[in-house]
């Protein structure tokens, strides 16, 4: 603890463009990346698709995995659900990115375990903010379970209360958040007013 | 001379921005550049181009014969509008935000004419970024070998008061 880490981090997003700016913002933030398209290059990587894992080939731990939510194949919270749910890698930090502002979408993630939810495009301040975040983490393990919790929390009360956010009116994929998100939105919005 | 390009370059960035056709994000992007990676927004409107061109092509496409389908016209458009929302697109990506409403609304006229408009204003910010990257990224160029001269003058004149000094 107290050691200047360079963190090691994994993003995944199937857009090019999108790759070549958090691997630039991450690089300028002084960490280690490994940037793949997909859910399943990402769980390959991580050794968790039966294949070889990498990891043990150049013995580079995995302190951050930055994922998009919409992806082919594998969405962001699929990868995130695997990842949750392997004993190995459950400790791993996991961020999504999106560039809606879904609040179904964003309190699915926080549930499954997520420790943030990032609105792209992605800005500097956002990923030295992690950086700081999981710098502080990875030294403190034992208080690290309590701080989570308190910190989703008051992340999910932020995102519900930014009222300079437009969220999307329509969200056409097949799951019933769609449909429950409109209605989710109004009693939301009664809340804080 | 170099005064005058760097002028040029912030006035067209000014216009791009003025005019709508970029947004901040495209000046968060060039802040993100230094004398190690001068051509990184160039690069990554780069990638940009060549996303857009599949981007283009599949939705033409998926245009031309029935039965349609909203949701896979959506998606693509909505792959293409996260791209333009990342090098700071600002109009094309409001050109993608009105074809997502006809996917919505399943209105195949509506989505044919803003698929129109979407490749217009591509079309349009491709030329302007050209130009303006025809004069910025010589300013890099330009600058180092500004710098290289006169370190190097400034070492030879140096150097050659040293000898007269008889140090050397």
């Amino acid at each position: 603890m107290g050691m200047a880490q360079e963190l090691h981090v994994l993003a995944v997003d199937d857009s090019l463009v999108d790759r070549k700016v958090i691997e630039r913002l991450l690089k300028i933030s002084c960490c280690k990346v490994t940037a793949v398209e997909s859910g399943r290059r990402a769980l390959q990587y991580l050794g968790l698709d039966g294949e070889k894992s990498s990891m043990g080939i150049d013995g580079l731990k995995v302190n951050l995995i930055l994922t998009d939510y919409s992806m082919p194949g594998m969405t962001g919270y699929e990868l995130l659900k695997k990842i949750k749910e392997s004993s190995a890698l459950s400790k791993i930090p996991v961020v999504i990115m999106s560039s809606e502002k879904i609040l179904p979408r964003i309190d699915r993630c926080l549930e499954e375990g997520a420790e943030e939810f990032l609105l792209k495009p992605v800005k500097l301040s956002d990923v030295k903010r992690l950086r700081d975040f999981i710098l502080r983490g990875e030294g403190d393990d034992d208080k690290l379970t309590d701080k989570k919790i308190k910190e989703a929390c008051s992340r999910k009360r932020k995102f519900q209360d930014d009222s300079t956010t437009q969220v999307t009116a329509h969200d056409i994929e097949s799951s019933p958040e769609s449909s429950a998100s409109s209605e989710s939105q109004q009693q939301k919005q009664s809340k804080i007013g | 001379m170099e005064s005058q390009k760097k002028r040029q370059a912030a006035y067209m960035k000014k216009n791009l921005l003025d005019q709508g056709y970029l947004d901040e994000q495209f000046a968060h992007l060039e802040e993100l550049q230094d004398d190690a990676n001068p051509n990184f927004v160039e690069e990554v409107v780069k990638s940009f181009y060549t996303d857009s061109a599949r981007f283009i092509r599949n939705i033409e496409v998926a245009l031309e014969n029935g039965p349609y389908d909203f949701t896979k016209l959506d998606n693509m458009m909505y792959q293409f509008k996260g791209s333009s929302s990342s090098i700071g697109a600002r109009r094309v990506k409001r050109q993608c935000s009105m074809f997502q409403e006809c996917c919505y609304a399943k209105n195949i006229e509506g989505c044919r004419n803003t698929f129109q408009g979407v490749k217009q204003e591509y079309a349009t910010l491709k030329t302007k970024l050209e130009t303006y990257f025809q004069v910025s990224p010589s300013l890099n160029n330009s600058n180092k070998h500004l710098y290289a001269t006169t370190l190097f003058v400034c070492l030879n004149i140096f150097s050659k008061k040293l000898f007269q000094a008889k140090l050397l």
